[in-house]
């Protein structure tokens, strides 16, 4: 089975005060580290699975900038055969045009099976996939956590809230957007990735997508970002953790989860 | 002709699920303000009767009842959904943040050519058009968002962003469609739903829970929880990466894909407070939160927050403990 898998650079967040550029429309950057979203980690091994499994390929594919190639040489380190990064050139891509450009290389590709991650970890919008799929006129599923293979048909399980499950069959080719937990990513060795610097990726222009750049209008425009409001904040229970200790035990006690 | 804000109504095994009355709140809040009609789009199997249950939420139901469609199916819906639109064209319609409308609005936007804001927490309009806010970076951060000048807008709402209480009275219409082909045969066909939820421990009935998050680090880690838990009277309860790497059985996990829970405590280590998590915790009166990064938004829900190593704290809670 031939699988195509998009692949996104996000910031990592955790414990960093993000601060916001004068424009007011985007972070400052410069300092964060970035890393591959976790959900297309899941998507990726995925992929890399089937294809052992079935003596297929994997097409790792990423729209971004020459440092988002970083995601795509840990595709090739984990077994991807091809990566093509898509040239942003420096314009913010709403998921619309994401999906548009990704679309536009797709096409020209041999593929039975795309995935995507349920959702991109840094702006959450949780649609390129299903985008991707219409622009193409896949058949579709959202949030899958469990794929079998059969004749032509794929038994998938798609992941809804508490706790229930949805089993379905979908007809290939079809797009599947990846829920965390699907499975056990690999671990991918810093010689891995160094190595895998030296395999062939491949670069296309938007202009070569035959795509006018003045067209890209984006379908969602983001007119400022701000601080969420400081409503109803925790109490801060302060002091060295022996004192936070004891405050947290009177609390415990106070509510009678603890004697 | 007076304009709309079409509802997609979402149910599942025969009950309305409760974010399609957030979306109707939604609905309601906007029309009055710019008076705009809120009627909802229900579509449902021949022997379904979940009409009954919109009534006084909003001006008119348009009800589809045919075989298949009892369950969700995105080809369906999108077919059924593009028609309506295409004869009524609304304002806006809304979507709910889930799995399913996940799998729905996107495609519909690309098919139908309208805008579509996904995960918005909260929607105004001014000056005729939609402005949408938007969590991002986990919540750190949020984004005010408009839309591509259309005649119609698509939004998706997380659930979760919008309180429902009681209807709000309105005289509903019911108004059965006609003459809607279904398409018969789809790509993707619903074979059946099965419960994972249920385990050895029932964290949804406990009194006091421990919840540990990615922050724990590694999985040796969770010995020295389970011994606090234990000396406590706590059970422990995770968020989804602890499930994701098999860390824990999945009858562990709190949030919208896991339980809900609703201990008189519930103290959340190492757990930065996405919204499927925090949905999960909704019924629980204080929340405790121990985290290194004071800017994370498990902060916001928390009635006590420490900052600090979680490890420096269930040192020092068992030290005082054995003391
Ligand atoms: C469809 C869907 C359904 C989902 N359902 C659920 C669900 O049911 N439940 C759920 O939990 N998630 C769910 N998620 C995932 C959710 O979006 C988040 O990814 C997840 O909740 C993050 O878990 P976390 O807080 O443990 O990890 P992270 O977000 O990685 O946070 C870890 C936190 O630990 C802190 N930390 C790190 N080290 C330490 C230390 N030593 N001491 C103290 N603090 C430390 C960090 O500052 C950070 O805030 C779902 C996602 C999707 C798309
Ligand atoms: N710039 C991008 N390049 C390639 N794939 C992407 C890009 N952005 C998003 N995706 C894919 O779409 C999924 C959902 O992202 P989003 O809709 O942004 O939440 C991600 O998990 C990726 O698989």
């Amino acid at each position: 089975m031939d699988v195509v898998v998009c692949l996104r650079r996000v910031p990592f967040t955790q414990e960093v005060d993000l601060e916001i550029d004068k424009g007011q429309r985007q972070i400052l950057a410069e300092n964060l580290a970035f890393v591959l979203n976790d959900w297309d980690n899941y998507a990726l091994e995925e992929a890399i699975s089937l294809k052992e499994r079935t003596k297929g390929t994997v097409t790792a594919i990423t729209v971004g900038t020459e440092e988002d190639e970083e995601v795509l040489r840990r595709a090739l380190a984990m077994g991807a055969d091809t990566a093509i990064r898509i040239d942003s050139e420096g314009l913010t891509l709403d998921p619309r045009n994401i999906a548009r450009l990704l679309a536009r290389v797709i096409r020209g590709l041999r593929f039975h099976l795309i995935l995507t991650g349920a959702q991109s970890d840094d702006l959450n919008e949780g649609c390129v996939g299903a985008m991707l799929a219409e622009e193409l006129g896949l058949p579709h599923a959202s949030v899958v956590n469990k794929i079998e293979l059969g004749e032509d048909v794929l038994e998938i399980k798609v992941e809804l809230e508490g706790g229930i499950e949805e089993i379905s069959t979908i007809k290939l080719p079809c797009l599947l957007t990846i829920q965390t937990g699907i499975n056990e990513p690999r671990y991918v060795s810093v010689m891995g990735i160094r190595k895998a610097a030296k395999k062939e990726l491949k670069v296309v222009t938007i202009e070569e997508l035959s795509l006018d750049k003045e067209a890209l209008v984006p379908d969602v425009y983001v007119e400022r970002l701000f601080y969420p409001p400081e409503t109803g904040g925790a109490e801060i229970l302060e002091g060295d953790p022996h004192i936070v200790a004891e405050k947290i035990l009177r609390i415990l006690r106070e509510r009678g989860v603890i004697s | 002709m007076k304009g709309t804000i079409l509802t997609i109504a979402e149910h599942r095994q025969n009950s309305l699920r409760e974010v399609t009355f957030e979306l109707l709140a939604l609905a309601h809040e906007l029309g009055k303000a710019q008076g705009l009609e809120s009627v909802c789009l229900l579509l449902e199997g021949e022997e379904q009767s979940l009409e009954g249950e919109l009534k006084g939420w909003c001006e008119r139901v348009l009800v589809l009842k045919a075989k298949g469609l009892e369950v969700f199916n995105q080809e369906i819906w999108q077919a059924v959904i593009l028609k309506v639109m295409g004869d009524r064209r609304p304002f806006m319609v809304l979507f709910s943040h889930t799995p399913w409308g996940m799998d729905l609005a996107p495609s519909l936007s690309v098919s139908s050519g309208y805008p579509l804001a996904t995960d918005c927490v909260s929607v105004v309009i001014r000056d005729g058009t939609p402005l949408a806010t938007r969590q991002i970076y986990g919540g750190k951060l949020f984004a005010e968002v408009s839309l591509r000048p259309s005649g119609t807008y698509l939004i998706s709402l997380r659930p979760g962003s919008m309180r429902v209480e009681n209807p709000f009275g309105l005289v509903t219409q019911i108004e059965s469609l006609m003459g809607i082909e279904i398409p018969q045969k789809t790509k993707k066909v619903f074979k059946e739903f099965v419960d994972t939820g249920a385990g050895e421990i029932d964290i949804s009935q406990a009194p006091f829970l421990i919840s540990i998050g990615r922050g724990i680090g590694e999985r040796e880690k969770l010995e020295e929880i389970k011994e606090l838990a234990e000396r406590m009277g706590a059970l422990i309860s995770c968020s989804r990466p602890i499930v994701d790497k098999n860390w824990l059985p999945k009858y562990h996990q709190v949030g919208t894909s896991g339980k809900t829970v609703k201990p008189k405590v519930y103290m959340a280590l190492g757990i930065s407070g996405a919204f499927q998590h925090v949905a999960g915790i909704k019924g629980s009166p204080t929340v405790i939160a121990v985290n290194k990064d004071k800017k994370a938004p498990i902060f916001r829900v928390a009635q006590y927050g420490v900052v600090e190593d979680l490890f420096k704290i269930v040192g020092a809670l068992k030290e005082t403990l054995g003391g």
